[in-house]
């Protein structure tokens, strides 16, 4: 009896996984098969929505499918090979994004050793106050950022978010967690062996948060690869916005070439979740709790 | 002073310029970047102009409490965390809860409900106003079901539409909180529970749900500062000047920031600290009254 009623609510409990699978996946899915559809076919299927200009047939009612009649590549053809525009911006997001993740880590790292090997109340003071900071939304930390950005002569240009960005606590709160969690016995042990602490960091804890290294790196990564907010408020130079914010800029009448630059904005943070999930989700989980 | 308390003292010493070598370089960023400029936000908060610099304590802040702009926008963020953050506690729990059940395809599913935290919300935002714009797909079905058509983005069910973005990009990352925070409930527990022939809603709330209480807490204030962030999605979705409820706090930043009114900026800045200090200090209050009995 009671076996057969944990049947019926596991099975219950399965499809609403299902459920929620298609309804998580369909945005997704529906852009990248969206964007291999011929102009004229987004015309007749979202023309309803999108003020097009020119002639071709428009559907009275929008379509929304999933696969295009005649699968084309002719939207990724103009938007990588015929005009420069998108490569730009894409270009921008990859100069924003690639020395931020690089450097946040590389600092952090250092940082997350000093707060994991020696702990004390001033210090410890000092941790938790990097969580306060990493928890302020944008609307606090943007102004400062903006101030010094004036000060040190860098607005307008990509510095203005790199910098603040190299510096950003999150991953000193997430690589402290890792670190911590090293056994002290390994540590004391190269001490032992005459190890000074620039030897015991590079050798030993280093090696240790290998897997944490990458998966902070990819939320990192994602953080920044959506990035909206910084570079509205410090760029104001159109041709240096990243593909992010210039994607919402694209013009009414060029929808399927939206949906093809989009696909290709979100391929390399794909297929780095295709690659790193399992570190990924270490990562989260271990954020468990912003204390201790 | 015994030769002993000096080496102490030294190697004590030793440990701080050490402590301090390493964390040197994340530090003096920090002092930099947001400690030292967060201290002139504060000064500037307080003094009438850049250029004349009269100290006049609190008037901004009154003044930008008698603000309508900033009135509505901290009225439309705080309405769209009321809404958000239950949502997203409740049905993040819900999501791990059914993929601790032992289904079929658990590891698919966590690959499926992840999947849109690395989907940048840019490149997603079309296929959300196919949906929900006044032709869209959902009035074609809410009409083919006989009701009537609702102008989505554009009138105040507009936040509905971002809450519902909202908890499609953010669901999966709290469920693996969920997740983890499930893992590490003492398995004898619930098997006692199980001896003892508990019920699983009496499992649930008498047990689970003590243990899990910190990630709650975490979940909360994570989804509450996302829901501070929410602008991106609005404003991808809808632009500088949104219709409806989804004029944000971050809208009325942006437009501060155009007209270089540092002092509102600044004052606002700092209203925004507070508030979050407040109620983060609040949720740890809550949580520590909360799951005090589980603790070590």
């Amino acid at each position: 009896m009671r076996k057969k009623k944990r049947m019926f609510s596991r099975g219950v409990m399965f499809v609403l996984c299902l459920v929620f699978a298609v309804l998580f996946l369909l945005p997704t899915v529906l852009t990248i098969t969206n964007s291999f559809m011929s102009e004229s076919e987004i015309k007749a299927n979202y023309g309803m929505i999108f003020s097009t200009t020119g002639g071709g047939f428009v559907s009275k009612h929008v379509n929304l499918k999933f696969i295009p009649d005649r699968v084309t590549l002719s939207q990724y053809i103009s938007g990588l090979i015929k005009s420069p525009n998108y490569l730009i911006k894409y270009w921008n997001s990859i100069l924003l994004v690639a020395p931020i993740v690089v450097f946040q880590v590389a600092i952090a790292s250092v940082a997350a050793y000093s707060f994991t090997r020696w702990r004390g109340k001033i210090r410890d003071g000092i941790f938790f106050f990097y969580v306060i900071l990493m928890l302020m939304p944008y609307q606090v930390t943007l102004v400062p950022n903006f101030l010094v950005s004036q000060w040190l002569g860098i607005i307008n240009t990509p510095w203005s978010i790199i910098l603040p960005g190299i510096f950003a606590p999150f991953s000193v709160f997430l690589l402290t967690k890792f670190m911590r969690r090293i056994p002290y016995s390994l540590i004391e042990a190269a001490k032992v062996d005459g190890a000074n602490e620039w030897q015991i960091f590079t050798r030993i804890c280093l090696p240790e948060c290998r897997s944490a290294l990458y998966s902070i790196a990819i939320l990192v990564f994602i953080d920044y690869w959506n990035m909206v907010e910084q570079p509205l408020i410090l760029l104001k130079d159109a041709d240096a916005q990243p593909l992010s914010v210039f994607l919402s800029n694209i013009n009414s009448g060029e929808i399927g070439l939206a949906f093809a630059m989009a696909t290709v904005y979100m391929i390399p943070s794909l297929l780095l979740f295709l690659h790193g999930e399992e570190y990924l989700v270490e990562g989260i989980a271990n954020q468990g709790s912003v204390k201790g | 002073m015994t030769d002993r308390q000096k080496e102490k003292r030294i190697s004590r010493l030793r440990d701080y310029a050490a402590s301090l070598c390493f964390l040197s370089p994340s530090l003096l960023g920090v002092g930099v970047f947001f400690i030292l400029p967060f201290g002139v936000v504060v000064y500037y908060s307080m003094i009438d102009g850049v250029g004349s610099r009269n100290f006049v304590f609190l008037d901004n802040f009154t003044r930008l409490l008698g603000n309508s702009a900033f009135l509505l926008a901290a009225r439309n963020t705080l309405l769209f965390s009321a809404l958000a953050v239950p949502l997203a506690v409740v049905l993040s729990l819900l999501l791990a809860l059914m993929l601790e059940a032992r289904i079929p395809g658990k590891s698919t599913f966590r690959t499926f409900f992840l999947s849109p935290m690395m989907v940048p919300v840019a490149s997603v935002v079309l296929i959300w106003q196919v949906l929900f714009s006044y032709n869209g797909s959902v009035n074609e079905w809410v009409m083919s079901l006989g009701g009537g058509r609702i102008d989505w983005l554009q009138t105040d069910y507009n936040i509905y539409v971002v809450v519902l973005l909202f908890l499609w990009k953010n669901l999966g990352y709290f469920m693996i909180l969920f997740m983890a925070g499930l893992a590490n409930i003492p398995r004898e527990l619930l098997e006692v529970a199980d001896v003892e022939g508990a019920s699983e809603t009496y499992k649930f709330f008498a047990i689970k749900l003590r243990y899990l209480s910190p990630t709650v807490l975490f979940v909360m204030i994570l989804s509450l500062i996302n829901s501070f962030k929410v602008f991106r999605e609005v404003y991808l979705l809808t632009g500088d000047y949104p219709l409806g409820r989804l004029y944000m706090l971050q809208h009325f930043m942006n437009n501060t920031f155009r007209s270089f009114d540092y002092q509102k900026l600044s004052a606002a800045a700092v209203i925004m600290a507070i508030v979050m200090v407040v109620l983060i200090a609040l949720l740890f209050k809550i949580e520590d009254w909360f799951g005090k009995d589980v603790e070590g």
